[in-house]
């Protein structure tokens, strides 16, 4: 049996008949087309599934669609805004801080999610913080230094309020 | 004291740390991996695998599972057997089932498969298929495998009559005995490099789409050689190999997981040939544990024949491999151990001797080159650790008795005692500069002071050489298959340009390393040049990417390919400025005139006229091919030391310090040189302290999860030095040597080193890895009951 979900997905209100069982992270990539979030593991263990709900990171893959029901959704695909990259996703590249880039997606939301909380991390805090995450490629020392990037970066020019659309 | 050699000036592209091209899907989440292919009308696969190490298959019955809603087809190894697909060969020239027929030979072997219209459908029919197993006795230790009335596990094979799958020497036996005869000292060490795993962070899988009408199969999957699978399928599955086109998209890390075929791309194919519809399998964590290619699980006696002043004499190396239930090392056909043997490493050994046996067990096939030249980590670690162990035994520093067996600079190019040829080194300078950085004398003075106060600190160091680059076509094949690279480069009109490799980069950054290697060649910006790879209808035929062998290979044709273009270009430009091409001299992009600098012709003009307005008589087109077969391997070195501090109540140890000096000859694009080395360096860390795959008395799999799989998060991973020398590969076209696995091959001797070094004074000399803490505290406790 379906059930009617309403999700806010990166700034836009998605309402969609799942079935009770539907993974949060199938029915990102599957029902929504957003593909940034990768599955790695089935255990909540690797964390590249990860996207943030209400602000605060969670592993889809161990969520059902049907708990995020009246709930809000950041995934990859609305890190950038108005056509800008997010200064965690500028940093990433910057600093060398992914490879094959497959944990990158969930790593930079959960970056950004510390300095939306932290401004000014430690590297001690930033390690801690992103240590639900694997990375089997860069040894996450660039990870790290990306994020002290992205902290130091000036603040993004401020988002063209008002703007007609 | 500073290292005596250095990277040579940056000149235009080469040494210049490019941005990377392909981060700008990536961080925008639109890379395109495996799970992210979908097309029209498409199925779900999924496995049912062994719950026994070993049993016979007395029936299965699927009818239940047909049955569900959804279920299209269940696919079992009678049904593959019909078509002649129950079995297939793997990368040494073994047989591996597809799916089981007769037995199951290993916990998690594939037992049949589900087709489904989705993917939960799929799953759940997986729950309905009863299989009546008859469980026999499992074969878990390779040595008693190998003992008189061990159960026969490959009793499929003709001919096959116990479980010994090799016997392979290299070295001389005799001179290695004399040279033992006449040594003062003997040191020996036995030791077992843990079965491991690459686990890379995106699983194996695939989308097989076979057109009923045309007999063409596309197919889509996770592979690190996308070309020799495709041969391999042609050989397996009998389907003429013009209509196989193997598209290995985005992967989401390899480390050789992603070399071998696998019985989930097979069935995919063969039920996308039978349905007519294209299929797509996807591996869960706990499959890509299970089954497939381990790596390592070497169980290694080592002894190193030395004077009293510390110089070496011989070494001798007895090995025994636990292969699992197939023989699947993807790795050259000519050494059945991989590169095992060379073991002499770094030193100056005038004897050696080393003898190898594989034998099969009832464990998941492999011994795939996680991220490592074939075998050469085991190798690696071996003698570090034995050098290690002579030098507490001769009351010698290590470092020291390093540097007095170091084969020499002079000494290059230097014959090993197992016959390989190292084509470059300089082992000094890098010791000396990782010394240097990490303060060793300081510290050594450190850790007598805290041993005085009961804290233990430790000093580990490795120095480390390996053979990079497979290979030379006389010595190296993958089944026959010669192990040259290629590069196919396209200019077009407007002067941007498509580079074609027959390699398939997993995150090793080809897609701007490469540029760079046209741009520093050709003087067409990275930005302007387009790297393609895994697409076998579309790239050059090639080898592929693992054992670090992309730059060695591809990279060399990369820069010979378009030095054929330049050449071209020259006639061209001779045409362009009306004069005789030996009048032209090339600066970065363009020939101007000898003696009238102000007349020039660009590369980018050169091209526009090689389609517009190209000599009478000259092809048309500014286009090329290279096939680059290398006349010797690459052979980088490095020095790994590090620092940690051990409780000795407790065995807990940390890395305080990790000093790396690598030196990989030429490096085009320092900062993902960089990123390998760190990336390697944690694997390393992690193989050191963590990682393993273990079998209980059963066969069953401890590590089939990442609960019980462990790898290192950022919590626990150390701070990286790293610091460099350069010492030009002499015959590389731009003297760059491989690199990606440098730092996994060397490193985790440097942890373990540190480790037994921080308890050596009370007589520790040995802890296998993992070294956990509860081994370090047992080995500690052990040692004071001793003393």
């Amino acid at each position: 049996m379906k059930r009617s979900i309403t999700v806010t997905v990166n700034g836009q209100s998605r309402t969609a008949q799942v079935e009770a069982r539907l993974l949060l992270v199938h029915f990102l990539r599957e029902e929504l087309g957003l593909r940034g979030a990768h599955v790695g593991c089935d255990t909540t263990s690797c964390g590249v599934c990860t996207v943030l709900l209400d602000g605060l990171p969670v592993k889809s893959c161990t969520m059902f669609a049907v708990q995020a029901d009246a709930r809000t959704i950041t995934t990859v695909e609305g890190m950038v805004s108005n056509g800008r990259l997010h200064p965690v996703q500028q940093a990433f590249k910057d600093e060398h801080g992914l490879q094959c880039g497959f944990c990158t997606p969930a790593m930079m939301l959960v970056a950004s999610a510390l300095l939306e909380d932290n401004p000014d991390p430690s590297e001690e805090e930033i390690r801690w913080a992103i240590s639900g995450n694997l990375c089997r490629c860069t040894g996450y020392q660039n990870i790290v230094k990306a994020v002290q990037a992205a902290a130091a970066a000036p603040d993004p020019a401020p988002a063209e309020q008002g703007s007609t659309t | 004291m500073t290292a005596t050699t250095q990277q040579p000036e940056q000149t235009g592209w080469l040494g210049r740390s490019v941005t990377r091209k392909e981060d700008d899907r990536l961080i925008a989440g639109r890379g395109n991996y495996i799970e992210d292919v979908v097309l029209p009308n498409m199925l779900h696969m999924a496995i049912l695998r062994s719950p026994y190490a070993h049993a016979r298959i007395k029936g299965i019955d699927a009818s239940a599972a047909q049955a569900l809603p959804g279920v299209v087809a269940v696919v079992t190894g009678d049904l593959l057997a019909e078509h002649k697909l129950a079995w297939m060969p793997t990368m040494s020239g073994d047989t591996q089932a597809v799916l089981a027929t007769d037995k199951v030979r290993f916990q998690g072997q594939e037992v049949a498969c589900v087709v489904a219209e989705d993917r939960y459908a799929a799953h759940d029919a997986l729950d309905l298929i009863e299989v009546d197993y008859e469980p026999l006795p499992p074969v878990v230790d390779p040595f008693r495998a190998l003992e008189e009335g061990a159960p026969l596990i490959r009793d499929d094979k003709e001919g096959q009559t116990d479980n010994r799958i090799y016997h392979w020497e290299a070295g001389d036996g005799e001179a290695t005995d004399r040279a033992f005869a006449d040594a003062d000292r003997v040191v020996e060490i036995d030791t077992h490099y843990p079965r491991s795993h690459p686990a890379p962070l995106e699983c194996c899988g695939c989308v097989a789409d076979v057109n009923p009408a045309s007999g063409r199969a596309t197919i889509y999957m996770t592979s690190q050689a996308p070309h020799a699978i495709r041969t391999v399928f042609a050989l397996v599955t009998g389907l003429p190999e013009q209509n196989i086109q193997i598209i290995s998209p985005d992967i989401g890390g390899g480390f050789g997981n992603k070399v071998p075929v696998y019985p989930g791309y097979v069935v995919a194919t063969a039920a996308s040939l039978l349905l007519g519809r294209p299929v797509k399998w996807i591996e869960d964590r706990t499959g890509n544990l299970i089954s497939t290619g381990f790596a390592r699980d070497f169980h290694m006696h080592g002894e190193l024949a030395l004077r009293e002043d510390g110089t070496m004499l011989g070494l001798r190396v007895k090995m025994l491999s636990d292969q699992g239930y197939a023989y699947a090392d993807a790795q050259p056909s000519k050494f059945k151990a991989g590169l095992f043997h060379m073991v002499t490493g770094s030193y100056d050994l005038p004897a050696a001797h080393v003898i190898t046996d594989g034998a099969y067990t009832n464990k998941a096939p492999g011994g795939v080159a996680y991220r490592c030249s074939f075998r050469i980590t085991e190798a690696s670690f071996l003698v570090e650790r034995l050098v290690n162990t002579a030098a507490y035994e001769l009351g010698m520093d290590p470092a020291e008795l390093r540097r007095r067996n170091f084969i020499t600079a002079d000494q290059f190019p230097y014959t090993s005692a197992t016959g390989f040829v190292y084509d470059s080194g300089d082992y000094g300078p890098a010791l000396d500069l990782a010394l240097e950085k990490v303060g060793y004398r300081e510290l050594r003075e450190e850790q007598a002071r805290l041993r005085e106060e009961g804290k233990l600190l430790g000093i580990g160091i490795a120095s480390m050489t390996e053979a990079l680059g497979a290979g030379p076509s006389r010595d190296y094949d993958i089944l026959g298959i010669k192990m040259f690279d290629s590069a196919e480069l396209r200019v077009h009109p407007t002067g941007k340009a498509i580079l074609k490799l027959g390699v398939r980069h997993q995150g090793q950054g080809h897609e701007t390393t490469f540029a760079q290697i046209v741009a520093h060649e050709l003087g067409i910006p990275p930005e302007d040049v387009l790297v393609h790879e895994g697409d076998t209808d579309n790239t050059p035929y090639g080898l592929g990417t693992y054992a670090s062998r992309s730059t060695p290979t591809a990279g060399a044709a990369a820069a010979m390919v378009s030095r054929k273009l330049r050449d071209k270009a020259r006639k061209i430009a001779a045409h362009l400025l009306e004069v005789a091409e030996t009048d032209l001299e090339w600066d970065n992009d363009r020939f101007s005139v000898a003696g009238a600098p102000e007349k020039v012709s660009t590369i980018q003009d050169i091209a526009f006229a090689a389609y517009t307005n190209h000599p009478q008589g000259m092809e048309a087109g500014l286009e090329g091919v290279h096939y680059y077969d290398p006349p010797n391997l690459t052979f980088p070195f490095a020095t790994y030391i590090v620092v940690v501090e051990v409780d000795a109540d407790t065995g807990q140890w940390k890395p305080r310090t990790v000093v790396a000096v690598d030196d990989c000859g030429v490096r085009i694009n320092p900062m993902i040189v960089e990123g390998q080395i760190m990336g390697g360096l944690t694997e390393g860390y992690a193989m050191s302290a963590m990682q393993q795959i273990t079998f209980d008395e059963d066969g069953n799999c401890i590590g089939a999860n990442f609960m019980d799989y462990l790898l290192p998060t950022a919590w626990e991973t150390p701070h990286f030095d790293l610091y460099d020398t350069c010492t030009p590969s002499p015959h590389h076209p731009l003297g760059a040597k491989g690199v990606g696995e440098s730092a996994t091959v060397g490193s985790p001797a440097a942890f373990v080193n540190a480790v037994v070094d921080a308890v050596a004074h009370l007589g520790v000399r040995d802890i296998d890895m993992p070294v956990t803490s509860d081994r370090v505290w047992e080995a500690v406790r052990a040692a004071r009951q001793d003393g």
